[in-house]
């Protein structure tokens, strides 16, 4: 009997993209850039995080017509955002046939108070994450994959750490003695902290997002620990697209050779500008 | 013999994890040095253009055709691999995400002489067309998913994620 849209099969997809570079992308033009830099999968979009930034406005989902152009134009996984608690974009999104949606911070929430129920849907989700608490409540929901929330659309590495030291740590901080009072914390079933707590992982791959803006800050969250790296505005944000995609690719993949770092971030132009988290008016991590 | 895992992307950990389970010793292969003294090479699962263009990059690519060439190498890969090898000189025609998006990924029972009741789990997975000089060892319908060629092992599933170890078993016997 042939089974489909398991959660074996949602979260193996994403064990299938580790080690990679997930790319937002705005046009078909910057998606076959991303496939051909090495992405292993791009996140279509209409405006990248750092614009949305900029104009203040209410973000949606893409235009489904924007999403379907991009997929036909390459052959890698295609993921599109949906508004936190907007279940009916992800129908819309999960009708395109794309392979992976991201349940996003940085779109405006739909709902203050619910996540979509992520296990009602045949296609995997990826969730954002600031602490261990809301990345299991996120996988308890049903996504597939988490990443850190850090601060999209800032080029400011500085959120996307805290994120990724505060998940590790109190992975470590796990132990027979607190498992009780810590499930209680986190509102979770204490079968999937018990998990977390034998494996000292989490149950679905982990990568680092928001605020990527350098080969330097991708090899810089690898060797913290993640699985994989999310770059919003820090390619098409930055003077050399091209040779921005491909010098992250490759100093994700090799993060821990410092001199394959030093060649590959030479004469790359200006990254992205930065912003420093006191200048900020809205923090996404905090929706 | 020392056996090696292609670790620039993908289900590398994965198959880590299976070589662990039937207590074979085996290192991460990154860069040309680390291909070194190496009899079997596994490359995983993963996206095929990424695994491409990454070989490209470091200089594995060139030294593995050369090692095809030489026959110095016995190779095993999953899904991607399949679509690495068939680049690489194996005489394989895979299409690409030949069975479609991820919504029409799936878990199939197989049909196998050599390895009974072997699970498929199909990741976007690649499709098998032709397949001349070799052996077929599981399908699935009428379709191969489980091939051997010459020094080549491949399948468009994915033992490694369900820590399944035979056919990891049989590689290593080559």
């Amino acid at each position: 009997m042939v089974q489909k849209n398991t959660f074996l099969l949602k979260s193996g997809l994403a064990q299938m993209l580790k080690g990679g570079v997930i790319m937002d992308v705005m046009n078909v033009e910057q998606a076959e850039i991303a496939e051909e830099a090495g992405a292993v999968a791009v996140m279509a979009l209409e405006r990248i995080p750092f614009l949305i930034r900029q104009d203040k406005k209410v973000a949606r989902m893409s235009d489904p017509a924007m999403v379907r152009e991009i997929k036909r134009a390459v052959s890698i996984p295609v993921m599109a955002k949906v508004r936190i608690g907007h279940f009916v974009e992800a129908q819309i999104l999960e009708a395109l046939d794309i392979d992976f949606i991201d349940e996003s911070e940085v779109l405006t929430p739909a709902d203050e108070e619910n996540h979509i129920n992520k296990n009602d849907f045949k296609l995997p989700f990826v969730c954002g994450a600031r602490n261990l608490g809301e990345a299991l409540r996120r996988i308890a929901e049903g996504a597939a994959m988490i990443r850190t929330k850090g601060e999209a659309g800032t080029g400011n590495i500085v959120e996307a750490v805290r994120h990724l030291r505060k998940i590790n740590r109190e992975i470590g901080e796990l132990t027979s003695t607190n498992l009780e009072k810590k499930t209680k914390e986190y509102g979770v079933d204490v079968k999937l902290v018990r998990m977390v707590k034998e494996k000292k992982k989490l149950p679905v791959v982990n990568f680092a997002a928001g605020g990527i803006a350098t080969p330097a800050d991708a090899a810089l969250m690898m060797q913290l620990g993640a699985e994989g790296v999310f770059v919003g505005s820090g390619i098409f944000g930055s003077q050399n697209p091209k040779q921005m995609a491909k010098a992250i690719v490759e100093a994700t993949t090799h993060f821990q050779d410092s001199e394959l770092l030093a060649r590959v971030s030479k004469n790359l132009g200006a990254a992205m500008e930065g912003v420093e988290m006191e200048n900020l008016e809205t923090e996404f991590a905090n929706r | 013999m020392k056996v090696g895992i292609l670790a620039l992307q993908g289900s590398f950990a994965e198959h880590g994890v299976v070589l662990d389970k039937i207590k074979q010793p085996f290192v991460l292969v990154k860069t040309k040095q680390d291909l070194e003294g190496l009899t079997h090479l596994i490359i995983p699962g993963g996206e095929s253009t990424t695994l491409e263009k990454l070989l490209k990059k470091s200089g594995l690519w060139e030294e593995l055709e050369k090692k095809i060439k030489k026959k110095e190498l016995k190779f095993f890969g999953t899904c991607a691999g399949a679509i690495i090898f068939s680049k690489l000189g194996m005489d394989l025609q895979v299409e690409r995400n030949g069975y479609g998006a991820q919504q029409n990924s799936f878990v199939e029972k197989l049909e196998s002489e050599m390895f009974p009741e072997l699970g498929g789990v199909f990741i976007r997975a690649p499709r098998f067309k032709v397949q001349k000089n070799s052996k077929i060892l599981a399908r699935m319908g009428n379709e191969p998913v489980l091939i051997e060629q010459d020094k080549f092992l491949t399948s468009s599933f994915h033992p490694e994620l369900i820590g399944e170890t035979r056919v990891h078993e049989y590689f290593l016997k080559k």
